[in-house]
């Protein structure tokens, strides 16, 4: 279903109307106007020159058009032309920092940094590797995953199959409440159990607080999928005589799984890029921890940070923290595209 | 956020009454499956109701612990210093910094944000808004602490150039003028939190957009209306609450945004006058730089403070919801 | 049982991303800093250093002013001591104390000797015993700047503490054109860093200014940074990074970060000619240094005000903090044999190539002592 408005009015009825490549002609001659301007003036930013194209470009296309096509036309050039450089300019960041953490990023990232650690290798020194950051990013999000995705499906099942009532609603409003959570609360209310208990930062602790933060973004987008679930498929099923919660699993669930799926994935996505819970929690570790449940461990988004923070300047901590970046990039990025494709996958059985 | 319009056919809200209806019926199944399964559900309900109780309680007691013995006035002195021995600390610099950091941020990027979602809904030709929807989707997946290393990398080297000029043009304003530090300031963290929350609200915008009825457009444009009055008269206004909420949305992604503002900010306990020189602090990042050396008085001097912004955060979500239930009526009546 | 319809995905994502893991950790392995340009001088493989039966690892945090010697320490002893990990985190000294005293690490490091109420918070960590200071690095305390042409400036105590307290702003100031009467000072504006978060760094900066400008820097001095005004970042690191960066900076730090187009001053202490920041100088300063701590304490004080020939005056001393007694059992001989290497003489010597200062003989035999009666 495409929007994009195509205007095909015969022509006969439409009035004066300026040729195709008349924007074309006024971003020429505006920019041409603003170098002259600009070398005569002496002015030496390049920004100011671009201003000055741009306002000029503004000017005369509003001009032009207005006396040829009439105002109404002339604001929706205006209008056109705004939206487009809203998205060129959008497009400088985000373009520089994919670019930025690609090219730099692959400098270091080989195979041995892959499969290294930092070990004993100082921060400004070249040398080591993300290998324990991985493992410890993997398994905090693969622990804190196993607890909140049953938590928050079985959750959500709750309030769309079975709650209403104060304490559905109360559920409601406090998961609502948690999305608010910032993630450094969440790390610091852990955090304090922990020295309640006076332990030492490990991995499960992290997990935890991820759990946290991921419970309710679970929780929402699997309501979603399952109130899009037609009640003509639950009635069908319990006008049988099967168990409503029979239903519910064999039922419901399938139709919604791939939705769910993908609404877990974009969650684990969220978290696998916490820093701020896992600074406070986990501690960090250059040497390779495998055992989450007991000692410090490292974290993919805390090594980035502390390439970053302890390497006073040195090229060598950059470049690492650029290869970790892309590296965290690339996960994200993967669980993303899985995700959609599960969701394509599933499309045609759950949109029906 | 796509998720949740995915299928846009479907109106969503639909199956509830009829839900509630099934559940009579399943209350009066004393089948042991239904119990149990209703058991677990409502179990991992409750669960999830105790750890948030458990987390708003504690989070309070430990921070009425601080603010009760805090020297100074908890709202508004212009210090930290909750390790020392009378602790003396205040939030009036961090509620400020958080304030207008994410002020900049939104001031930035929602008109930015809507134009982008414009333009991928109704100017972009077809062959150029599928791909770039699909890479805008992908930048809203990106870690924050990957933007902050950009942002402090490359980002703060080149707002030299603009912050000159600023000061050149606008320095007179006194909020715009520039003493030649570094440029770590507000203005940076707002231009850098803007480009983070960019893409959410241009996705979650952009589906509001598509879901325009086609007849309203089409009505439009049959009234002899331009594109422009086509968006200005018939997308605009049934986007509103939805552009709102992704506004909302980016907002509290950046209120609560940390490893980007403390990667990128030079922190000091001052207000600036002006967003350009370097200074000042916001919640988030107050808290992941001091709780490191904090003391348990410390710590109960920071959760304070993210009890403020937890606040704040809520604060800003039910605006959103109020916003979005009262537009609703609106736009009934306009459709 | 019954969730198995809905969680088999998770659970074989689950299962992949563990297996995956277990994978993984099989081919992994920890960088042991042979790879690449070790730049520590290469005293590795013909150590003295005992391992006894330490193994595991121990967690530590503070100082990241001592945080380039650690790194050069454990690269040698790791070598020596394959079964022990030191992983220490240079969150700054506040950090470190207040990690000590929470029982979260072995052993922590801190430029400032522990505070009374602190001595007293770690009597609950240490059963039967208390935190103690040893003395383990010295070194100068530089003031690093970043001015396109100037490589040999002086200052002295007085211009230091006026431009830290923000009442010199601009580099062509009288006071600085007075003490550099040859330098081409630009008229740019004076970008001062200090310390955001809490730094023993900050602690003996300040307590140096105090101690030779109290007019010029009239505050309390501690920890965390009082003067208002200037700019910050977090750590040592952060510091020299923004000095780096930033035209017309300057900042305060460990010798060891600078370089790469950061100078050091020389000051200017009354003696007959002004002091460079050199180890050999900060050690001159050093042996002035009086034991002040009480039992196994060896906390120092440190003269601050010296206007001795060749004395740079501004230095700090880190210690590292240990229980005296009731250290925990699991990672007390690691801890043992680590401070028993970093305070030998072998340890002692290679602080010289990282750009510290040892500490004073007599002072050094005294933290040994120390060290063999910890339990």
């Amino acid at each position: 279903m495409s929007h994009a408005i195509t205007d095909k009015r015969p022509s006969t009825l439409r009035g004066a109307s300026l040729p195709k490549w008349s924007p074309y002609a006024f971003a020429a001659c505006s920019v041409a106007v603003a170098i002259g301007i600009g070398v005569a003036a002496g002015l030496s930013s390049k920004i100011q020159w671009g201003l000055i194209a741009a306002v000029l470009f503004v000017v005369i296309t509003y001009g032009v058009a207005a006396r040829v096509e009439g105002r109404r036309q002339a604001k929706d050039r205006i209008a056109t032309s705004f939206v487009w450089v809203a998205f060129l300019i959008a497009l400088v960041p985000l373009v520089s920092l994919v670019w930025v953490t690609v090219s730099r990023g692959v400098k270091v990232l080989d195979v041995y940094f892959l499969t290294h650690s930092m070990g004993v290798v100082a921060d400004s020194e070249p040398g080591g590797g993300i290998y324990a950051a991985i493992l410890g990013s993997l398994e905090q999000v693969a622990l804190a995953t196993l607890i909140a995705a049953p938590i928050g499906v079985l959750t959500a099942i709750y309030l769309v199959e079975y709650g209403r009532g104060s304490l559905a609603r109360a559920i409601t409003f406090f998961v609502d409440v948690m999305t608010g959570i910032p993630s450094i609360v969440a790390g610091l209310f852990i955090l304090s159990l922990m020295l309640i208990f006076e332990m030492q930062p490990f991995g499960f602790a992290g997990s935890l607080a991820l759990a946290i933060l991921m419970m309710p973004i679970v929780v929402r987008s699997t309501e979603e999928m399952l109130k899009l679930v037609p009640n003509e498929l639950r009635e069908a099923s319990l006008a049988l005589g099967v168990p409503k919660w029979r239903t519910i699993l064999k039922v419901v669930l399938p139709t919604s799984l791939g939705g769910i799926t993908t609404g877990i994935m974009l969650a684990i996505a969220r978290i696998a890029g916490e820093t701020a819970p896992v600074l406070l929690l986990v501690w960090g570790n250059p040497f390779i921890n495998a055992n989450p449940f007991e000692g410090a461990q490292a974290s993919l988004p805390l090594y980035i940070y502390q390439q970053y923070a302890n390497s006073s300047g040195s090229g060598a901590a950059y470049d690492r923290a650029w290869a970790a970046s892309l590296t965290l990039i690339a996960f994200v990025m993967i669980l993303n595209l899985v995700a959609r494709g599960i969701a394509r996958w599933k499309a045609p059985k759950t949109g029906r | 956020m796509d998720i949740s319009t995915k299928n846009t056919e479907a109106p969503p809200p639909a199956p509830q009454p009829a839900v509630a209806q099934h559940k009579r019926a399943a209350r009066g199944s004393t089948r042991p499956g239904d119990r149990i399964f209703l058991g677990l559900s409502r179990g991992s309900g409750i669960f999830l109701l105790v750890i948030m109780a458990a987390i708003a309680v504690f989070l309070t007691y430990r921070a009425s612990l601080a603010i009760s013995k805090d020297e100074a006035n908890f709202l508004t002195a212009f210090e930290w210093n909750a390790t020392a021995v009378p602790p003396r600390f205040g939030i009036a610099v961090l509620a400020f910094g958080t304030v207008v950091s994410s002020i900049i941020a939104m001031v930035l990027a929602v008109p930015i944000a809507v134009a982008i979602a414009l333009f991928l809904t109704h100017y972009a030709p077809r062959r150029l808004s599928g791909p770039i929807a699909y890479v805008i989707d992908l930048l809203a997946a990106v870690p924050s602490i990957v933007y902050g290393l950009w942002g402090a990398l490359i980002l703060v080297p080149h707002m030299n150039g603009l912050f000159g000029w600023l000061n050149n043009y606008f320095g007179w304003t006194g909020i715009l003028s520039w003493e030649g530090g570094a440029p770590r300031s507000m203005l940076t963290v707002g231009i850098l939190l803007a480009i983070m929350i960019l893409p959410i609200v241009t996705n979650v915008s952009r589906e509001v957009f598509r879901q325009v009825p086609q007849m309203h457009e089409e009505a439009a444009l049959a009234l002899g209306a331009t594109r422009w009055e086509v968006v200005r008269m018939a997308v605009l206004p049934f986007g509103r609450s939805g552009v709102i909420s992704a506004s909302m949305l980016g907002l509290g992604r950046a209120l609560g945004e940390t490893m980007a503002v403390a990667t990128v900010l030079s922190p000091t306990f001052d207000i600036q006058a002006s967003l350009l020189n370097p200074g000042g602090g916001t919640f988030a990042q107050n808290i992941a730089s001091k709780f490191g050396e904090a003391t348990e008085q410390g710590r109960d001097a920071l959760i304070a403070s993210g009890l403020v912004l937890f606040v704040i955060t809520l604060l800003v979500n039910g605006a959103a919801r109020a916003i979005i239930a009262r537009r609703k009526e609106y736009s009934g009546a306009n459709a | 049982m019954k969730l198995q319809r809905m969680n088999r995905r998770a659970l074989t994502l689950g299962a992949l991303a563990v297996s995956g893991a277990l994978a993984l950790t099989a081919c992994g392995s920890d960088d042991t800093g042979n790879s690449g340009n070790s730049s520590a001088s290469a005293t590795t493989g013909a150590s003295s250093i005992k391992c006894d039966d330490a193994k595991g690892q121990l967690l530590a945090d503070g100082s990241s002013a001592q945080k380039n010697a650690i790194d050069a320490w454990v690269k040698q002893f790791t070598a020596a001591c394959k079964g022990v990990q030191i992983n220490y985190k240079g969150g700054g000294s506040g950090a470190g104390v207040t990690a000590f005293t929470q029982g979260q690490v072995a052993f922590a490091g801190s430029d400032s000797a522990l505070k009374p109420e602190e001595v007293t918070a770690s009597k609950s960590v240490c059963s039967g015993g208390q935190g103690v200071d040893l003395p383990m690095v010295g070194g100068p305390i530089a003031v690093g700047y970043n001015v396109a042409g100037v490589d040999n400036l002086v200052l002295d105590a007085s211009t230091v503490a006026k431009i830290f307290n923000n009442q010199i702003t601009n580099w062509n100031d009288e006071a600085i054109k007075k003490l550099n009467p040859d330098a081409k000072l630009p008229d740019l504006k004076i970008q001062a860093f200090h310390r955001s978060d809490e730094s023993g760094t900050t602690d003996n900066f300040t307590k140096y200014l105090i101690a030779t400008a109290k007019k010029d820097f009239p505050y309390e001095g501690g920890k965390a940074w009082q003067a208002k005004g200037g700019q910050s970042a977090s750590g040592s690191s952060g510091v020299a990074q923004q000095v780096k960066e930033t035209n017309g900076a300057i900042g305060y730090f460990e010798l060891s970060y600078v370089g790469d187009g950061v100078n050091a001053a020389s000051i200017d202490t009354g003696a007959s000619a002004p002091v460079e920041a050199t180890v050999d100088n900060a050690t001159k300063a050093i042996a002035d240094a009086k034991v002040v701590g009480t039992g196994q304490d060896l906390a120092l004080e440190l003269n601050y005000a010296t206007k001795a020939e060749g004395a740079y005056p501004m230095v700090l001393v880190t210690y590292e903090i240990v229980c005296d007694k009731g250290n925990k059992a699991d990672t007390l001989p690691a801890t043992k044999a680590f401070l028993r290497y970093i305070a030998s003489e072998e340890g002692q010597q290679i602080l010289a190539d990282a750009k510290y200062a040892p500490i004073p003989a007599d002072i050094i035999a005294k933290v040994r002592t120390t060290i063999e009666g910890l339990s």
